[in-house]
């Protein structure tokens, strides 16, 4: 009797070391993983972003990166990663003589499985949405990411109205998602048949952003109208930084 | 108590999993990756490679650590294994590319429930040597992968109309959208199960034959 006991104390010692060492061993490796891969994927969503503010703003090669609050509009550095929560982030894309092509930001809603993360480019000449590019979904492979090759789809995004109300506090129409074949009006998106929550989802996260960003900076548009440089030490800093 | 442990590698060893124990076209083990991810080939061998990679390294050290874990806690002890190599998998797709690793969406924190590993984990790895685990991991981990792939070019091919993403047929096909929709997926691992079990079905009976007809 006395014997068993004694073994059962000794098999649960030794079934703690095991799930303790191996939960260990397993923190060890995912935080060692998670350090070594932390720059090359920072590096690989920055590189997205940067491509998808060109391919949503047809036309543009240069940009700058500016936070808008109630306060105003300000250049910041593109490599800032965090910003205050009254500030949104904006992507001002130039062409090569420094005019203004469009502007970018990020915007979210929830799709199917997953919210959708997406970046949408501004045209100020016509008020429209250009385009938008996803950046992080987790739809259905081959139903939900059909928001990204479908040409009708796309279409929607050759110039989506979203001129301001007279006031210039919140858009003239909202943006919305009609079902497949029944959009009438410049600011209506025709959605994929098959992929209804996506593509409404695309609509919705656009319509957030705009609904949210537009406004605010209708009164600031004059200042982005001529590519300015960072006033403190940019163009060394990213020199610098190549060179290392 | 302890299974003796017969440590000979034969070609049987790596070869099982590939054809006699194919994972999912015999055991039919770790469906929801077959009939999710394989609406692509490129999604599919990216699955399957990723599979084969945390199958590797989870019987590594679940058979480095056989005679170590006590059987009370050997089931949870593997699953903390596998789901580190599949967290530190989701890290390394997203440093490779970011694009990948959105079509992969979900299914790469799925592979923690792949049955599959488990069951390497327990039915071999606790119990054969290092060398022999490994051998066998990767041919389950090939199978594996070959059996996505079988179904990733069907389902592309007839569902797309194109492989890798190149058009194969041109603009006048018309796609058969089934095939990448979920149903397709069952659909297209039912005929390969048909043609798998037709193929056993014909060379058993051969055999039979044979044997009767020496007698």
């Amino acid at each position: 009797m006395t014997q068993t006991v004694k073994t059962n104390q000794a098999s649960s010692m030794s079934m703690l070391i095991t799930l303790g060492g191996v939960a260990m061993l397993s923190g060890l490796l995912v935080v060692l993983t998670w350090q070594l891969t932390l720059e090359p994927i920072r590096e690989n969503q920055r590189i997205m972003i940067e491509k998808a503010i060109f391919q949503v703003i047809p036309g543009a090669v240069q940009r700058q990166s500016y936070a808008l609050s109630d306060e105003g509009l300000e250049l910041i550095d593109p490599k800032v990663k965090k910003l205050k929560k009254s500030e949104m982030k904006l992507y001002a894309a130039y062409d090569k003589q420094g005019q203004l092509k469009g502007i970018a930001a990020e915007s979210a809603a929830q799709g199917y499985a997953d919210m959708v993360r997406l970046l949408y480019g501004y045209d100020p000449q016509c008020e429209c949405i250009r385009g938008f590019s996803i950046i992080k979904m987790a739809e259905t492979p081959g139903l939900g990411d059909k928001i990204l090759v479908d040409k009708t789809f796309l279409a929607n995004f050759d110039a989506l109205d979203v001129r301001l109300s007279a006031d210039k506090k919140t858009l003239q129409n909202p943006i919305i998602t009609v079902k497949h074949g029944d959009k009438k009006n410049p600011w209506e998106i025709d959605a994929i048949s098959g992929a209804t929550i996506t593509s409404k989802a695309v609509g919705k996260a656009i319509n957030l952003g705009a609904e949210k960003l537009l406004p605010r900076l209708s009164a600031h548009l004059e200042k982005l109208k001529l590519m300015q440089t960072m006033p403190s030490t940019q163009v060394p800093k990213s020199t610098k930084e190549k060179a290392e | 108590m302890p299974i003796k442990e017969d440590h000979t590698i034969t070609a049987d060893t790596f070869l099982a999993g590939i054809w006699k124990e194919n994972p999912v076209f015999v055991m039919l083990l770790g469906m929801c990756p077959v009939l999710a991810v394989t609406n692509s080939v490129i999604n599919a061998l990216a699955m399957g490679l990723a599979t084969t990679f945390v199958l590797l390294c989870s019987s590594t050290l679940v058979s480095l650590l056989r005679n170590v874990i006590p059987k009370e806690v050997r089931i949870a002890t593997y699953i903390v294994i596998i789901a580190t190599f599949v967290t530190i998998t989701d890290y390394v797709i997203q440093a490779i590319s970011l694009e990948l690793y959105n079509a992969l969406g979900a299914f790469i924190q799925l592979i923690v429930a792949n049955c599959m590993i488990l069951g390497r984990a327990e039915a071999y790895a606790s119990k054969n040597r290092l060398l022999k685990t490994l051998t066998n991991s990767l041919g389950m981990g090939i199978g594996f992968t070959i059996a996505l792939l079988s179904l990733g070019t069907v389902r592309e091919l007839l569902g797309n109309g194109s492989l890798l993403g190149y058009s194969i047929f041109g603009e006048a096909f018309q796609p058969w959208v089934v095939m990448i929709l979920p149903p397709g997926g069952f659909i297209v691992l039912g005929a390969w199960l048909l043609l798998f079990n037709w193929i056993k079905e014909r060379n058993a009976a051969l055999t039979l034959a044979n044997e009767r007809g020496t007698s």
